[in-house]
């Protein structure tokens, strides 16, 4: 087991490595000069050429390289210019934000969409299944933020039920201790639940514009997994046994359904991982997306580069973690092929 | 010429029998129309401000009312169609081309060709998607050509992934080795055996990736890498829009919103229509 | 059903856990009514002023949390609003001071303290006004505009006096001694931070605060949150009423109308002009708007080569664009005009508005006198950090240009490229803003139309006539000739058109009723110290 996961994570070494270069590339072929922007408004050039050297910017781009790949072995993912901080310290910080709103997302999309996948594959071609459908793809067919400042409307300013969308905490609650950084998962460990309340209340909008999103895949996946598993030999053989009908859709079918919506679940979350980006911005979201935006914006490498390095690690890590789960679920998969 | 009346008639069963799929054809048809007519069929210069009459609501003059500078949005709506199609359409095509070639080539090949391809789109795959695309607009300059490049560039894996394993299954299939033996070269049997038979299941997947790129540009506008002002495109509309919601000027961001939402909606119906289409049995 | 249920007995644990635990209600009206919420659309990226890079945001920060030796009055402005007054200069640190033709002693004030409990000396001062004179960069340059060039110039005769000698007599030195750059910071505390490689602490000051203002930083969390607490022992001036300020960061411009809609938020200055002049009209907000300084929203040409070299064509512009259209869709109402002028260049104020208004027929006839009768195509780039207003004025104009012959390609540059496509000097034509933070007209024509073609000169405009005028009345000997001076060189900016003012911005807020005391400042920031929440 440990000698597998040590194969795969180094065979997911050179996709690292392709994707440390070519962030690097892509954020030196940014059109703003850093050095420019950040000398002030009033600069000379000859004080633009002092932060350009200060910055390390006047090295080559080859040498610039190499020095990034320096840091990066000791661990330095370098200094954000628009924060002033370490931008590992902020990731750190920032990335427990974006889980949990993932998380929660995902939460949410698989709570409704599994059962309306099931019941769509149970009832195929009935009225549930069309709407099931339709439901789930018009969800996959609005632009996130849109959505996002749609809800806000709606929920905030005209029924005034959902919280200030002012991340996730109220300004006068003060953040639980920090045990995982999952502001809801600290306060309910801490007994602290009216914190685990207003954390949940921030959450929820955003988590809903997020999970709706997700929708679609999931439905899709768990219906035909269902209606494959449904139509299958041993469902017919359980069938004639005269097992009853919810056994034989909860124990038979679902169980054998689930492995590829698991392999749909991971890509999903991956995918929320990345979408959730204007999804944090609408909501003033202190994740690692909303980060990572204004930095690109600014022509702020160091924060771009370290925010795509951290999801392509967690990306690697997520697809190992399912590999395992599947092997789990259905100990007939081989884990090496 | 037997097949193709076989494909026919399964087609006007498909779209007979699911009256979801038969409405989203409908929807394209309209969309396509629309598309080609564009600037025919609006009643107002889609440029022309007009200071007297900003931000009114929709009316029987101005259907979708109109915007801050009293541009009739109905009319911009009409013919930013064009401009979304095309952005949906050449980057599907170029992913389509490429995607395909180099995935059918992987699988094909295997070997080496395969482990580079493998690789490649493992990198991007490694990506955080969204993230890459902005990236590449904001590197290469937020052109219609970059925003095209930027969608099939963040698509290509999926393209690479599905043909591969097309091809895969029938490398060794009894119709291609029957053309290896009566003497084709691996160029034209790629090309002229492989390649057809992987058509039908890649066509589900341009149909999705339509919508997506749609939203992708968007999402794209809505960070501000979107096309020049002040060509009409839905994403950008409902971006600049969105900040008129609060203040209740709600038709602005909400009429592209419900153009670029019928699109995508349309687009993902008819790739489960075509998957239907393909195969009943593996109907999802 | 059931799920209402669910829902309801959900609510009802989480209220019993809420009066269970803390008076969670009680506590939190309390600190309502004492915190002040400020939501904007950035936040500050550093605490320091001197930093490199440090963003506007950033000087309120500073603004708030540092004292200067001096600060600039008050008086009411047309409206009956609190504005600072740049004529008076009073006592902030320093509780008095005498000026001679070679020097100025400043006398600190007894008992000022730093945060951390010791006490301010002229030795910081020293130290402080070292720093901004030698770490380069915006401080550096802004002293510089004040004549403060040089630490040798700055001398700590005790520990409570303090002199600076003047390597030139400027009208500009003690004005710019309140302007935020001069902060004094605790040098003790500063020292320890420093490092061989980094002699002034700038790494450690960027996120720490060492200052003597009249708030000190509790949390400050880039991008997000930045929490201030009052400090009671604070000598630079009368107590302030608010206790903590909260400041958030809520990047969505719908989303901040909300939250101050709502009374979740106390105060923002970051609305589209649009929602200013509608939540001035609902009358729940208290709207308050201030022309900016010394301040105009303009488009620039580039003068050094064809088509915008020929005056003809640049006149010809300036007959053409959409004012009144520009006022009404875009800012509002919410700007002063600067066009039309029956009789410009009547007095020597500075912004004034030029005579030029839109004349399509004088527009025609000068485009057909010019070396282009039949019209041209060029680009008119803007920033896209400031799209809201940029992006329709470029649209409006384009579509106006378009009936003289001129087609515009509207190209809108990221706002990391702009500074830098401003110091190339290569855009045809753009539209920006520039304000000086000195209000006299000499300061603002010397950034913008000298022919030292400093980066704010976006025309590289060189013409020795008007660098003449200008330097003129720089270092005027009188008023009658500094007066005729500014005249000519309006005149001639008028004239020869190298930019076309469009409208002098105005600086709004929009506040909670219940709020009052809000001053405008030159650095268009907000100052806690003078709020109060009722």
């Amino acid at each position: 087991m440990l000698a597998m996961i040590g194969r795969r994570l180094l065979a997911a070494l050179p996709s690292i490595a392709g994707v440390i270069v070519v962030t690097f590339l892509l954020t030196r072929l940014l059109p703003g000069d850093p050095a420019a922007y950040f000398a002030g408004p009033a600069a000379t050039p000859q004080a633009i050429e002092e932060v350009r050297a200060r910055l390390g910017l006047d090295r080559s781009v080859p040498a610039q390289f190499v020095g990034y790949l320096g840091d990066l072995a000791r661990g330095d993912f370098g200094l954000s210019l628009t924060t002033g901080l370490p931008v590992l310290r902020e990731l750190i910080n920032r990335l427990p934000a974006s889980l949990e709103l993932t998380l929660a997302g995902l939460l949410f999309a698989v709570a409704v969409a599994v059962p309306l996948g099931i019941l769509a594959a149970v009832r195929a071609g009935s009225w549930i299944d069309h709407a099931t459908r339709i439901v789930a793809t018009a969800g996959v067919s609005l632009p996130t933020f849109f959505t996002g400042l749609l809800l806000v409307h709606v929920f905030y300013s005209v029924l005034q039920v959902a919280p200030a969308p002012m991340g996730r905490l109220d300004v006068f609650a003060s953040p639980p201790p920090h045990i995982t950084g999952l502001y809801i998962v600290d306060a309910l460990l801490t007994g602290d639940a009216a914190t685990a309340w207003a954390a949940l209340a921030q959450l929820a909008l955003p988590a809903l514009t997020l999970g709706i999103f997700a929708l679609a895949p999931l439905a899709r996946m768990t219906r035909a997994a269902m209606l494959s598993a449904l139509g299958s030999d041993f469902v017919r053989a359980a069938r004639a046994s005269g097992l009853s009908r919810s056994r034989i859709v909860w124990v038979y079918a679902f169980r054998n359904a689930l492995l590829p919506v698991l392999t749909t679940l991971g890509m999903v979350f991956s995918f929320l991982l990345g979408a959730n980006v204007l999804v944090e911005k609408v909501f003033a979201w202190p994740g690692i997306g909303s980060y990572a935006i204004e930095a690109l914006i600014v022509s702020d490498y160091a924060p771009v580069q370290g925010f795509v390095l951290t999801m392509a690690l967690l990306y690697v890590l997520l697809n190992l973690v399912i590999d395992i789960l599947y092997g789990i679920v259905d100990p007939r998969v081989k884990l090496e092929s | 010429m037997a097949a193709a009346g076989e494909y026919a008639r399964h087609l006007r069963h498909v779209v007979t029998e699911n009256p979801v799929t038969g409405a989203a054809f409908g929807l394209f048809v309209l969309l396509v129309l629309t598309a080609v007519l564009g600037p025919v069929l609006a009643p107002y210069d889609p440029l022309q401000s007009n200071a007297a009459h900003t931000l009114e609501a929709p009316s029987a003059r101005h259907w979708f009312g109109t915007d801050q500078l009293g541009r009739d949005v109905f009319s911009r709506v009409v013919v930013a169609t064009r401009l979304d199609m095309t952005i949906a359409f050449a980057s599907v095509a170029l992913v389509f081309v490429t995607g395909t070639l180099t995935g059918v080539a992987a699988g094909h090949f295997g070997g080496w060709v395969d482990r580079l391809v493998g690789r490649a789109s493992d990198t991007i795959m490694a990506f955080p998607l969204f993230v890459l695309a902005m990236g590449i607009v904001a590197a290469l300059g937020n052109t219609v050509t970059n925003i095209v490049l930027a969608t099939a560039v963040v698509n290509f894996p999926l393209y690479v992934r599905v043909a591969r394993a097309e091809a895969n299954v029938r490398r060794d299939a009894g119709f291609v080795e029957a053309a290896r033996i009566s003497g084709n070269g691996e160029a034209r049997l790629v090309l002229f055996h492989i390649l057809p038979n992987t058509l039908p299941i890649m066509m589900v997947q341009v149909s999705l990736t339509l919508g997506y790129a749609i939203l992708n540009a968007a999402g794209l506008s809505f960070i501000g890498l979107g096309v020049r002002p002040p060509t009409p495109e839905w994403g950008i509309m409902v971006a600049d829009g969105a900040n008129y919601i609060q203040s209740g000027e709600w038709w602005i961001a909400l009429f592209p919103g419900l153009a670029l939402m019928l699109a995508v909606f349309c687009f993902n119906l008819l790739g489960d229509g075509l998957r239907d289409l393909i195969d009943p049995r593996r109907r999802t | 059903m059931k799920r209402r249920e669910f829902l309801k007995s959900s609510a009802a644990v989480a209220a019993g856990v809420a009066i269970g635990g803390v008076p969670w209600n009680g506590a939190l009206g309390q600190a309502r009514k004492d915190t002040l919420l400020a939501i904007s659309e950035n936040g500050p990226n550093s605490l320091d002023i001197h930093g490199v890079g440090t963003n506007r945001p950033g000087y309120e920060a500073s603004w708030n949390s540092y004292d200067r030796l001096v600060t600039f009055g008050v008086k009411k402005d047309g409206q009956g609003n609190d504005h600072y007054d740049y004529t008076k200069i009073e006592p902030e640190l320093a509780e008095d001071w005498t000026v001679t033709d070679g020097s100025a002693t400043f006398r600190l004030k007894r008992g000022a303290k730093f945060h951390d409990g010791t006490p301010v000396t002229a030795a910081d001062v020293k130290w402080s006004f070292d720093r901004a004179v030698t770490v380069g960069g915006f401080p550096t340059f802004q002293m510089k505009a004040g004549s403060l060039e040089k630490p040798e110039q700055f001398v700590a005769v005790d520990d409570r006096t303090f002199r600076i000698d003047f390597l030139r007599r400027d009208k500009l030195t003690m004005p710019d001694l309140g302007v935020p750059v001069p902060v004094i910071i605790n040098s003790g505390l500063a020292r320890k931070h420093a490092t061989a490689a980094d002699p002034w602490a700038m790494d450690w000051l960027r996120t720490n605060e060492a200052g003597s203002g009249a708030y000190r930083v509790e949390r400050f969390q880039p991008g997000t949150e930045l929490v201030f607490q009052r400090n009671d022992d604070w000598v630079g001036g009368p107590k302030p009423k608010i206790q903590r300020v909260v400041w958030r960061v809520v990047p969505q411009a719908g989303n901040r109308r909300a939250l101050l809609e709502r009374g979740d938020a106390d105060v923002s200055f970051d609305l589209p002009s649009k929602d200013f002049t509608e939540l001035a009209a609902s009358k729940k907000l208290t709207i308050v708007g201030t022309p900016v300084e010394n301040a105009l929203q303009y488009i620039a040409f580039n003068v050094t080569r064809p088509p915008f070299d020929d005056v003809k064509v640049r006149q010809a512009v300036a007959w053409a664009l959409p004012y009144q259209a520009i006022m009404d869709s875009v800012m509002f109402g919410r700007a002063l005009p600067m066009f039309g002028a029956a009789k410009p260049v009547a007095d020597a104020s500075w912004p004034q508005a030029h005579g030029y208004a839109t004349d399509l027929g004088k527009a025609k006839a000068l485009m057909a006198a010019s070396p282009f009768p039949n019209g041209f195509e060029t680009t008119l780039s803007f920033d896209l950090g400031l799209a809201g207003v940029n992006e329709p004025i470029c649209v409006l104009v384009q579509e106006s240009l378009a009936r003289i012959g001129i087609k515009l390609t509207i190209n809108k540059i990221p706002g990391a490229n702009w500074r830098n496509e401003l110091l190339k000097k290569q855009l045809p034509m753009l539209t920006n803003t520039f304000g000086g933070w000195l209000n006299f007209p000499d300061y603002f024509f010397f950034w913008a139309y000298h022919g030292q073609n400093a980066v704010f000169n976006t025309m590289a405009y060189q013409n020795p006539r008007m660098d003449k005028a200008i330097d003129l009345a720089r270092f005027a000997p009188d008023a009658a000739t500094y007066e005729a001076s500014v005249k000519e060189f309006v005149g001639l900016a008028f004239e020869e058109v190298p930019r076309i003012p469009l409208f002098q911005p105005y600086l709004n807020v929009a506040m909670q009723k219940n709020v009052t005391g809000y001053r405008y400042w030159f650095h268009r920031q907000l100052d806690y110290r003078q709020l109060a929440k009722a």
